[in-house]
């Protein structure tokens, strides 16, 4: 993991501080006495705490602000006696744990969802993710040209890419995705839908990663040029071997953003009628009237293929991170 | 003192009226000069004065406009196609060493060898711990750049640039973002190299290293060659007013 520049002078832990804890808990608190969560599902969890009293609103409203509030800084001071690693855990479970009892409240018919579930992953994520896959590799060969022409000293391939990306960033995607679909046949070409949404994402997110990687390609010194071209060095040679491998941590962490959106950007692609998985989850719920089953179900699932983008965008940071250590 | 009474033939660098301007800036005016194989040649003039500007010039990391360019018997012109053949007998060695700081020493050394030579990765081995060998650092070969001090940064870029075994070896003050205690080492270096009867054009301020290893000193100032002559007749009876004024300065620090 990446941190800060972590210094070396041992502090006392921030969470041990009593002014520290003291002040939190006042700010809960306060937070909880100007919100009224009685009637909320909360208040239901916690209306033991508030027990023969619920008549008492103000008495209510007080002991739930209580509870939460010592119940926050309880946690805040007992994580802060283990390792980092466990904290991060404990910290992501407790808020997994929030999030899933939020839908909890939403009473959804779990049998349903798994019903649908296999049908949805075959059809809906296999699309989504070909879609997507596809559109990232046309994308990425798309920017890497694009960056060069930018970068080059050739006015018409200047000219040619910046009127590309200015279109393609400045254009929305839903309209993008309509004009391919609908224009390419006005001027004689007929394109069926899954090749005009990888078509329009490509382009699309090939404009931002072009200037993704047009920056990165620029943030590297000068020098570096001069040392390789000096040693004979061709010009794609020290692209590859000098210049991108130095860009690429530079890169990757926007790219890493951009790949995400992309992700859940191809959902505009069920405008077209491509079974992806925002598609089938709209089309599955809406006739069952379990249209909230279907879109949290799809909602979860983008979320967890973001989260393995996620992990594999860190991996390839910590890659280049140990050669970069002393 | 070294001998310097080799037989002095083979023109390696060979620069006649050559002009440079950047846009209406003229940075080199009618520059005329002859380096012949085994020749040790230090440039020297106050900052601004085109230094740079020529020793880029003849491996063509800067482009002329007037005059001819001929390096190792190729003439250096806009529409040429060999600027790699070139800068494959031209080592050159920078201010900010420039290595490459994703790859290791020995792979900073290994690279052209095996990318544009084609040599095989055994050889290009060898060849680099020979060279590293030489500058004694060999024992940092699997150190990445960033690890290493500046003096022994600057000594590795040596290393990498003797591995194409240049016919010439191009400074451009190599000790001058050194702190002085390694100032010194990156000198013996440059010198054991003069002394093995290295082609090199240096430029530097080390007036010590000049009298020292120097054939020839030139002295530049506002793009022109204003005065060239042996060490001794440079240092001892400088001709013209510019230099002794640039002298004075120089030698009073
Ligand atoms: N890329 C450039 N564009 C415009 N002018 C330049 C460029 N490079 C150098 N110059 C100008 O050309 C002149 C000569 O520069 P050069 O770098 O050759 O000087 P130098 O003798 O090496 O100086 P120093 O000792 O400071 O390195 C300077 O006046 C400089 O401003
Ligand atoms: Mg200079």
């Amino acid at each position: 993991m990446l941190m800060l520049y972590h210094d070396t002078v041992e502090s006392e832990v921030l969470v041990h501080k009593p002014w520290f804890i003291g002040c939190i808990f006042a700010i809960v608190l306060a937070v909880f006495l100007i919100f009224n969560v009685a009637g909320t599902t909360m208040g239901e969890l916690l209306r033991p705490v508030i027990g023969d009293h619920a008549q008492v609103k103000f008495y209510s409203r007080i002991a739930i602000a209580f509870v939460i509030a010592a119940m926050f800084c309880l946690n805040l001071v007992l994580i802060g006696f283990v390792p980092l690693k466990i904290q991060i855990g404990i910290v992501w479970f407790e808020l997994v744990l929030l999030f899933l009892s939020l839908f909890a409240a939403f009473d959804l018919s779990m049998p349903f969802i798994w019903a649908n579930l296999p049908f949805l992953i075959t059809q809906g994520v296999v699309t989504t993710v070909y879609v997507s896959a596809m559109s990232l590799l046309f994308a990425s060969a798309i920017a890497i040209i694009g960056a060069i022409a930018k970068l080059s000293s050739n006015g018409m391939a200047y000219a040619i890419v910046s009127f590309y990306t200015s279109c393609f960033r400045g254009l929305p995607l839903l309209m993008q995705v309509y004009l391919i679909y609908m224009g390419l046949p006005q001027v004689g070409y007929v394109i069926n839908a899954v090749p005009a949404g990888v078509l329009a994402l490509s382009l699309c997110s090939g404009a931002y990663m072009t200037e993704i990687f047009r920056s990165g390609i620029a943030s590297i010194d000068r020098g570096q040029w001069e040392a390789s071209r000096s040693l004979g060095f061709g010009f794609a040679l020290t692209m590859r071997r000098i210049i991108l491998p130095q860009a690429l941590p530079v890169i990757i962490p926007p790219m890493g953003n951009t790949f995400i959106s992309m992700l859940k950007d191809s959902s505009l692609v069920s405008v077209l009628g491509v079974w992806e998985l925002t598609y089938l989850a709209h089309s599955l719920g809406q006739p069952t009237f379990h249209t909230m089953e279907m879109l949290v179900t799809a909602a979860m699932i983008y979320w967890i293929l973001s989260a393995c983008l996620e992990l594999v965008q860190s991996r390839i940071e910590d890659h280049f991170a140990r050669s970069k250590k002393r | 003192m070294n001998k310097r009474d080799a037989i002095l033939s083979d023109e390696v660098i060979e620069a006649k009226n050559v002009s440079k301007w950047y846009g209406a800036f003229r940075a080199l005016t009618d520059i005329n000069l002859t380096v012949r194989k085994g020749e040790r040649i230090v440039i020297c003039g106050p900052s601004g004065s085109g230094k740079s500007t020529l020793i880029r010039c003849v491996n063509r990391l800067e482009a002329h406009q007037d005059g001819e360019i001929t390096v190792t018997g190729i003439r250096l012109h806009n529409k040429m196609r060999n600027v790699a053949e070139v800068r494959k007998s031209v080592g050159m060695v920078f201010q900010h060493f420039n290595l490459f700081p994703h790859m290791t020493v020995l792979m900073n050394c290994m690279a052209a060898p095996m990318w544009i030579k084609g040599v095989p990765e055994g050889e290009a081995r060898k060849i680099a711990l020979k060279f590293l060998e030489r500058v004694r650092i060999p024992e940092q070969a699997n150190k990445y750049p960033a690890q290493l001090s500046g003096g022994q940064q600057q000594r590795v870029a040596i290393a990498r640039s003797l591995c194409m075994e240049p016919a010439v070896m191009l400074f451009d003050e190599p000790t001058s973002s050194l702190d002085p205690e390694m100032v010194a080492e990156v000198l013996e270096t440059v010198t054991g190299l003069a002394r093995d009867g290295m082609t090199m054009v240096c430029v530097t301020h080390e007036m010590g290293f000049a009298r020292a290893v120097a054939d020839r000193v030139i002295f530049m100032d506002r793009g022109e060659i204003v005065e060239e002559g042996t060490p001794h007749d440079f240092f001892r009876n400088p001709q013209h007013e510019r230099t002794k004024l640039f002298l004075s300065q120089i030698l009073s620090h």
